[in-house]
């Protein structure tokens, strides 16, 4: 089977951009690990994804056959906060029956030759300080404190 | 956090054990290539083996080896052996004027970002940083 260019095959599951079709499955994934339903932001994510835009957002999702079991966001953002174009990592999932697998880093790996591919040099997420999962997946691939610190106070 | 030097010893050791768990080595062989009482570092293993991260070989040719789980094993669970966590996130005083107050707050923002770190960096992902050393290229981007 001829592989399409961005697409790569192992071990029988397939890294690809997503499309429009792939919405539905993955509003569903994200809602059996989150609990929360969120149809209206996968859709508007998926949907400015998809070509033709400027190869500055990527979605890919991870497939084995119909099922979609991972999925990674991401987007090349300039200059915001004095910082120079780097790719920044939205969002990242893995259904949680094919973790620990190397899925959550195939996409990673996928979503960096991605940004790399683009001309950027870093990658940057922001994670959730008392989520520890997600917190070491990022540190087990390299990943360690940038140069910016999130700051916020209460409005009300 | 402060660590004290039984912590950092342990650190050392459950780390360069783990770093080939195949290999068994001495507490004088550790103790020499980190420049640290071996007296010391002594009781830091014996504690570790208690803990069940590291099995001792005793005779001729023996010494320490790693035992635990590199992958799942995390600084925080290390430090935690040695350290009070929760009670030196408490050594702060607890009310009084409002500068006191307001340092405590402070100093609470700092700490809040020390035990996530910890906890988020398992032996597995400390070794590869050691092998990256990205302190000395600056890829860290800090």
């Amino acid at each position: 089977m001829q592989t399409a260019p961005g697409v790569s095959a192992l071990d029988g599951i397939r890294i690809r951009p997503a499309t429009a079709a792939d919405t539905g499955r993955i509003v569903a994934l994200d809602q059996a690990v989150t609990g929360l339903p969120k149809p209206d932001y996968w859709q508007d994510m998926v949907a400015r994804c998809q070509p033709p835009q400027d190869r500055r957002r990527f979605f890919l999702v991870a497939e084995d056959g119909d099922a979609i079991d991972g999925f990674i966001a991401g987007e090349i953002r300039s200059w915001e906060f004095g910082s120079p174009p780097v790719g920044w990592i939205f969002a990242v999932q893995v259904r949680p029956a094919r973790r620990v697998r190397g899925l959550g880093t195939r996409l990673f790996e996928a979503v960096c030759d991605c940004f790399r591919d683009a001309g950027v040099h870093h990658v940057r997420t922001m994670v959730a300080r008392d989520n520890t999962m997600i917190h070491a997946f990022f540190r087990s691939q390299g990943m360690t404190a940038g140069p910016f610190l999130e700051l916020e106070m209460r409005l009300d | 956090m402060r660590l004290q030097k039984a912590t950092v010893f342990g650190l050392y050791a459950v780390l360069e054990l783990a770093a080939a768990p195949d290999r068994q080595l001495t507490v004088t062989e550790i103790a020499d290539k980190y420049g640290i009482s071996a007296h010391h570092l002594a009781k830091v293993l014996r504690d570790l083996g208690r803990a069940g991260l590291v099995d001792s070989v005793r005779g001729a040719g023996g010494g320490y080896r790693f035992v635990g789980d590199a992958r799942r094993l995390t600084l925080m669970d290390v430090i935690r052996l040695f350290e009070d966590v929760e009670a030196d996130a408490d050594d702060q005083p607890q009310a009084g004027p409002g500068i006191a107050e307001g340092l405590r707050f402070v100093l609470a923002e700092v700490d809040s970002h020390t035990v996530p770190t910890l906890q988020s960096i398992s032996l597995a992902t400390m070794l590869k940083l050691v092998a990256r050393r990205p302190w000395v290229n600056g890829s860290s981007g800090r």
